[in-house]
């Protein structure tokens, strides 16, 4: 079996490959530094290193900035730039995981629901609960709400037609999301002294951004994106179709509602520290599918690493376009997606 | 050893598959006729635990539904009429997802496994393929590629859901030549056919399924005749045999 035996090469599934990781570990690191360095007070590259060293034991060095810019540095910018990476990635890595599952290139946390029934329920959380934008409650209130959204979604389509059908999930989820915008502005007119905090809240955005909101979203969005991680190549399984799925021992039904429940609780604690930020699931996927591969074994980790990269600097456009006034995040995310959006109709028509 | 017993699918009240018995041996290739409708994928699907049944399905006297899903994709690989083929997808890849059965849940292939698939790669003289896009194959190809990823599975019972439907002539004959020539490797074969012709001449036994009910079984000769075709198929055909098989030749009426 010689020849069995040098085809050990080329029988091998693609990854990642090396120059694809170099280049998005480098976009994710360039975006941090860019993140961390621009605004009102500039800070150069070598001032972040050192300035980071300074904080690390036994190394002794000394930071060059001043305290101020230390403040700046280490209390405003790291938790807004930390914040929006956990964030972006999450939403990205939970696209490509509802697109795996639903067998659904246009499937993102947005489009399904997810992120309106996560504003709904968070948005009752505050009216009637009284918890506060940073509290632990915000995340489960918004969880419940992002599963029910998407379970609703699910349902609909799939009476509406068939599941593997784009248009019919899409416009399921769009019929939950529209009911549940409008419930939400009801409770939200019902309820006018929480008015202010919910509606800065909606729109989205990390101006607030502190350690403790970080603290908040990084468990769930850590646990969520490591199950997705995990399951990379079950989804390439499932990409010959819930049937042929099941005959290679794959229990669907199952693997759907793990990985469903895994990305709707990290989008849901994305949304409870930083509102709607619509596209992110779509882009950040579509565009490594169309660059590096289709296989969830790239699409899974890119994403994770790539939307990190991509929502930090949607925020540094977002806080310094119209400085000293700041565009809501999703304004700017919605800027580029929805002309992207409309490049993955197109192409993902001739795909099927 | 497959083993059928009083086999029943039922579809929303309407009965798909009413109360089949049968038997099929290691080593034989068993196919299973009759016109649209008449139940043959709906046996196949059970068999493989993808449809719901009353009765018993055996595999060497275990029943198929105290088997774990992972442990009847070890035993039987099932490919469907019109498998999914993602066109991006590598045929090494594709190969590879035969393994699955063989995977920890969260486990991504190794070594034996990528040897696995290779084997069922030359097997099916598709090596220098493996790196090509599903996509990019011809329909002959691509069937033959589907089989790869069924033999990578490593089962020992093979299920095929019409196997030559979209390809032609030349490429239905290598095929289930191939088929054949698996079986040597100690492979049991069932398989839905449409064209009679070729299922006389490729199977051991046919079994002629009419609105889910066995109505005729056992040797091509007896069972392809010009009085069942036209009472199940309501066609009208002329039957010849030589020493080589039997030959269906529709007639125009």
């Amino acid at each position: 079996m010689a020849t069995v035996g040098t085809a050990d090469a080329t029988v091998r599934a693609r990854g990642v490959s090396r120059p694809w990781r170099l280049l998005a570990g480098a976009f994710l690191l360039g975006s941090l530094f860019v993140g961390l360095g621009v605004g009102p007070v500039g800070i150069g590259a070598t001032g972040i290193v050192e300035s980071a060293l300074s904080h690390l034991p036994f190394l002794h060095v000394h930071s060059p900035l001043s305290s101020i810019d230390e403040a700046v540095l280490w209390q405003i910018r790291a938790p807004r730039v930390v914040l929006a990476a956990i964030v972006g990635g999450m939403l990205a890595i939970a696209g490509s995981s509802y697109q795996g599952v639903f067998h659904n290139p246009l499937a993102d946390p947005y489009l399904l629901g997810v992120a309106a029934g996560s504003g709904l329920g968070a948005t009752i959380a505050i009216a009637y609960g009284h918890v506060g934008t940073a509290g632990q409650l915000l995340p489960l209130a918004s969880f419940v709400g992002g599963l029910s959204a998407v379970a609703a979604a699910y349902v609909l389509g799939r009476s509406a037609g068939s599941v593997r059908a784009a248009g019919a999930l899409v416009l399921a989820g769009l019929t939950v999301t529209l009911f549940f915008t409008a419930v939400q502005t009801f409770v939200q007119q019902q309820h006018t002294n929480t008015l202010r905090d919910v509606y800065s809240w909606l729109l989205g955005g990390f101006s607030t951004a502190t350690w403790s909101q970080v603290a908040v979203a990084a468990p769930y969005v850590a646990v969520s994106s490591a199950a997705i991680l995990l399951h990379r190549r079950v989804l390439d399984v499932l990409s010959v179709g819930d049937e042929e799925a099941a005959s290679l021992g794959v229990n669907v039904a199952r693997l759907r509602l793990l990985l469903v429940i895994a990305a709707t609780a990290g989008t849901a604690a994305a949304v409870a520290v930083s509102g709607l930020i619509a596209f992110v699931g779509i882009i950040v996927p579509h565009t490594i599918r169309l660059l590096v591969s289709t296989s969830y074994r790239a699409v899974v980790p890119l994403s994770l690493v790539v939307g990190a990269g991509f929502l930090v600097l949607a925020d540094v456009l977002a806080r310094t376009v119209v400085s000293p006034a700041e565009l809501p995040i999703g304004v700017v995310t919605a800027f580029f997606g929805a002309p992207f959006f409309a490049i993955v109709l197109r192409t993902s028509r001739t795909m099927r | 050893m497959i083993e059928l017993r009083s086999l029943a699918v039922r579809f929303d009240g309407t009965e798909a598959v009413r109360r089949i018995s049968l038997d099929v041996a290691t080593d034989e290739w068993v196919m299973l006729i009759g016109p649209n409708g008449a139940g043959k994928t709906s046996v196949l699907r059970a068999l493989c635990g993808l449809l719901p049944f009353e009765g018993d399905a055996l595999l060497d006297g275990r029943d198929v539904r105290e088997l774990r899903r992972r442990e009847l994709a070890r035993l039987i690989a099932f490919v469907p009429q019109n498998p999914v083929t993602p066109p991006e997808l590598t045929v090494a890849e594709y190969a590879l997802l035969g393994r699955t059965p063989h995977l920890g849940y969260l486990a991504t292939e190794g070594r034996r496994d990528r040897q696995a698939a290779a084997r069922a790669l030359e097997r099916l003289d598709l090596l220098p393929f493996a790196e090509r896009g599903l996509g990019s194959l011809s329909g002959g190809e691509l069937q033959r590629a589907v089989l790869a990823r069924a033999l990578a599975q490593e089962a020992r019972i093979l299920l095929l859901d019409e196997p030559t439907t979209s390809l032609d002539l030349g490429r239905q004959q290598q095929v289930l030549e191939l088929v054949d020539s698996l079986r040597s490797d100690g492979l049991t074969v069932v398989s839905t056919m449409h064209d009679l012709t070729l299922a006389g001449q490729y199977a051991d036994r046919l079994v002629l399924l009419d609105r889910g009910a066995v109505v005729a079984e056992g040797e091509p000769e007896d069972v392809l005749s010009a009085a069942n075709l036209a009472a199940y198929y309501g066609a009208s055909v002329r039957v010849v045999s030589d020493g080589d098989g039997t030959y269906v030749l529709p007639q125009r009426r």
